[in-house]
């Protein structure tokens, strides 16, 4: 089943022209899949058309999971600095009308199933990159939603930070399954996260091409140093490499 | 070490200065009504101390009534004006035009709509006026400053217009409004005086006054101790509200 998907979109943005497309993209339930390309070739603008932010100036947008059913997380945290975490992680389900205590149980709740437990009265400002990124996280988990898009969650992270928190994505993908869009330039993460990699290139963003990555979600120890690992991330480099030649 | 050099550096500044000056006006038996000296202007403002007190009551009492007064109608018009942009566009150019006024020039019509029976309320409106454009300016900025990724959330979550501005232009405006106020309290003091002058025409106790009605009598040592009255205060609100500013922002931050 289709959970969302872009047809022909195109973005046009006044005079500054063609953003994005021709661009077709489909998500079906369940699977992981990373849109991977480098900055501004818009790869955030076809998450922001798949979240329904944003309307394409062409081409059709469906999506068969409704508003309360998505969930976004960006390369910055994005909290309230003046709510504590759980009160951030409480806020989607309080404006979807829920009472307020259940909303901050079920929100408790969240922040432990992202390994916070301990941290639910502190304030953004007072945990670390990693720490409220996952506050974050729990906030777009709390919904329970269909589709999750992530963009270029772990971009401002360190390396260490960043993959235990791939691992650990992958881990809470597993417990719900929701369909993951995962936007990244960086394409050793695209072809560790997804089970799809999408290459997009600039000027306007179209599709570069695209591969199926094999292998066990979520990935075992020492996934990175496989044969297929490095085989993938090299085709996908190609991609992009002859996609920029060609634009 | 540093710091202490830091903390006595002004105070050291101060005495020489204080110590120049009455060595000055001893030494180069400079009139008393020309150039009163320091030791002069304290025993004065020690003799006259209930009534600089009530008199600096009096200002300070108007002032922070015009702050109050400002915060209420800038806030109010400016969470207006956030909610609708023609609002925005149709106000900005009055409140501009409001703002560069000189409110010594509107003071003697603002004396007529008061009445000569009020001259507190001439006193407290041009003060008012003086205070009223940072806080608007400051709670507008404030609420269009709300991290446009937070407010992409809440459309994504269907948050509805009055969520929005309550859980999130609101709470994001409040550094800004502190800030705001923060300008806003000095400028009410400095209205206030300057209303004093100008349109309460004696009418209401006020240092101002005390200041003009002693240098008509010639006893300018009485005036700079009026002066020096408003200077404490001058600084001790600034200081207050940069101590309230500074607990309210770590509340708000969580740090």
């Amino acid at each position: 089943m289709t959970i969302a998907s872009l047809k022909d979109v195109e973005v046009e943005y006044g005079k500054r022209g063609r953003a994005v497309g021709p661009f077709s993209l489909s998500l079906e339930a369940g699977e992981i899949v990373a849109l991977v390309g480098p900055s501004g070739c818009g790869k955030s603008t076809a998450l922001r058309l798949l979240a329904g932010l944003e309307g394409p100036t062409r081409g059709t947008v469906t999506r068969a999971a409704g508003r309360g059913e998505t969930s976004l997380v960006f390369q910055a945290p994005t909290l309230a600095p003046w709510l504590s975490a759980t009160d951030n992680v409480a806020l989607p389900l309080e404006l979807a009308g829920m009472a307020s205590k259940e909303a901050r149980d079920q929100a408790r709740a969240a922040l432990g199933r992202v390994g916070l437990a301990g941290a639910e009265a502190a304030r953004p400002a007072q945990l670390s990159g990693g720490m409220a990124m996952r506050v974050s996280l729990a906030r777009a988990l709390v919904t329970s939603p269909r589709l999750l898009l992530l963009d270029e969650p772990f971009a401002a992270l360190d390396e260490i930070t960043r993959r235990t928190l791939a691992d650990d994505v992958l881990a809470l993908w597993q417990e719900t399954r929701p369909t993951i869009l995962f936007v990244t330039h960086n394409v050793e993460e695209a072809v560790y996260m997804a089970q799809r990699v999408v290459a997009m290139t600039p000027g306007p963003g179209v599709l570069a091409g695209e591969r199926v990555v094999t292998g066990p979600l979520p990935r075992p120890h020492g996934f990175r140093t496989t044969e297929g690992f490095r085989a993938t991330a090299e085709q996908v480099s190609d991609l992009l490499a002859t996609g920029r030649a060609a634009a | 070490m540093r710091r202490i050099v830091d903390q006595v550096a002004p105070i050291l500044l101060l005495a020489l200065l204080i110590g120049g000056w009455e060595a000055a006006c001893r030494l180069m038996d400079i009139k008393p009504y020309f150039l009163p000296a320091p030791s002069a202007i304290w025993t004065e403002a020690i003799k006259d101390a209930p009534l600089l007190a009530l008199s600096a009551w009096g200002t300070l009492s108007r002032a922070f009534i015009a702050l109050v007064v400002a915060s209420l109608i800038s806030g109010l018009l400016a969470l207006a004006v956030s909610l609708s942009g023609i609002l925005e566009r149709a106000v900005r150019p009055l409140v501009v035009t409001l703002q560069v006024t000189p409110i010594i020039a509107i003071a003697p019509i603002v004396q007529i709509w008061a009445g000569v029976a009020h001259p507190e309320r001439a006193v407290i409106s041009l003060a008012a006026i003086v205070a009223f454009f940072p806080i608007f300016s400051g709670a507008l900025t404030g609420m269009k400053a709300a991290d446009p990724d937070l407010e992409r959330l809440f459309r994504l979550y269907g948050a509805s217009r009055w969520q929005t501005l309550t859980r999130l232009r609101i709470p994001s405006s409040i550094p800004f409004v502190l800030e705001g106020h923060k300008v806003a309290a000095g400028l009410a003091l400095v209205g206030a005086v300057i209303a004093e002058f100008a349109a309460a025409g004696g009418g209401v106790i006020g240092l101002a006054w005390r200041i003009q009605e002693s240098l008509f009598r010639l006893q300018v040592a009485k005036a700079f101790a009026a002066l020096l009255i408003l200077g404490i205060m001058g600084a001790a609100v600034y200081a207050l509200l940069g101590l309230a500013e500074r607990r309210i922002l770590a509340w708000w931050r969580g740090r």
